[in-house]
């Protein structure tokens, strides 16, 4: 074993990078189970269920999917809502692309991955001038989130594919509870509040005058517009972005890895 | 129908993951953009918890889903983790249903 000095720190590192890695994933993948569930109890099927966390793997967008569904909205409502959650992993990939430094068939593997949690993993072991921990720790959470997500999805789907009427278990109060705690991170501002609040509102008055789906995609319209207003509601994962490359020491990032907290979105 | 909806729906997020690491930075990365990826979340998330919770079909109910979500707001100051929100508001939903409280 070589242990001459850069080389035995970087063994150090590429262990916690490790560390971090695994256990995020698994702690993501084991919400991986709530989805499965809930998506069958939505109406899809094992399979879709499954299709569903092995290409589109990205959990707000997955949830909306079967919300809308579930909720009798049409299928247009809930491709629309899934892909708007979808773009914030736009905004990921930009801030990735450079370290990352990907082309061909590995920058195909690697959007796929694009995530909040690979995101916020790689960027907690940036180092100026060594893009070695970034990696690790964009591939290392991105494959474990993978694996763990679709194994818990799985067993979540199979767990309730025998389970008689769901609203005698709650199993309809479960699903807009995983939507609040999804949405909760989000919650720090005042702004952030305050557009929720307005959201709520004008997905309830639509819901009487249009088809199940619809009003939740009016309410993507508020968004933008308040955007378009400047108003501004950055969350966790976007103030980040904008942080300069900063060393991560290592017992800090194992006592407080930020993504395990927050559900995956 | 729904297998369509499926695969045009993760193209469609496969698509936005794809394109963030393949454009010259200066195409995304403007205020309006950077802005409209952070209110959309909230604003989609938001609206989905207040539909599923009052809504059915077209109609506005209050029944045991108001009191499922109360009790995973109360979980979610107490800090529980994702899976304990939703088991909380699946137990307190079926409760109340078991005990002939809610509709």
């Amino acid at each position: 074993m070589n242990s001459d000095g850069p080389s035995a720190a970087w063994e150090s590192r590429r262990r916690v990078v490790l560390r971090d890695s695994i256990s995020i994933g698994l702690a993501v993948g084991l919400y991986g189970a709530s989805f499965g569930a809930l998506s069958t109890i939505s109406g899809l099927t094992l399979l879709q269920t499954q299709a569903l966390s092995a290409l589109m793997f990205t959990g707000a967008s997955q949830f909306a999917f079967i919300g809308v569904l579930g909720g009798g909205g049409g299928v247009t409502s809930a491709i629309t809502t899934s892909i708007l959650l979808g773009i914030r992993n736009s905004l990921y990939g930009l801030r990735l692309a450079r370290d990352l430094d990907v082309s061909g068939s590995r920058r195909v593997l690697a959007a796929q991955l694009t995530l909040d949690e690979t995101t916020a993993v790689a960027l907690g072991h940036e180092h100026v001038d060594d893009p070695r921990g970034f990696r690790l720790g964009f591939w290392a959470t991105g494959l474990a989130v993978y694996v763990f997500w679709n194994l818990f999805t799985f067993l979540g789907a199979l767990s309730v594919t025998s389970v008689g009427d769901p609203r005698k278990l709650g199993l309809d109060a479960a699903i807009p509870a995983g939507f609040l705690a999804l949405l909760w991170p989000r919650l720090r501002s005042g702004s952030a509040w305050a557009l929720a609040a307005v959201a709520a509102a004008t997905a309830l008055a639509l819901t009487p005058l249009l088809q199940p789906g619809l009003p939740v995609l009016a309410v993507a319209v508020v968004a933008v517009i308040a955007a378009g207003l400047g108003v501004d509601a950055p969350t966790v994962e976007a103030a980040s972005l904008e942080s300069p490359a900063r060393p991560t020491p290592p017992t800090e990032s194992t006592e407080a890895p930020p993504p395990e907290q927050d559900p995956p979105s | 129908m729904i297998w369509i909806a499926v695969i045009l729906a993760s193209a469609g997020c496969y698509a936005l993951k794809y394109l963030g690491l393949s454009v010259p930075e200066s195409v995304l990365d403007r205020p309006f953009v950077r802005r409209s990826a952070d209110l959309l979340p909230i604003a989609l998330l938001s609206a989905l918890v207040a539909v599923q919770t009052f809504a059915g079909g077209q109609q506005l109910a209050v029944d045991a889903r108001v009191a499922g979500v109360g009790a995973a707001v109360v979980a979610l100051l107490l800090r529980a983790p994702f899976i304990v929100v939703v088991l909380v508001a699946a137990l307190t939903a079926a409760g109340l249903r078991a005990f002939g409280l809610a509709s």
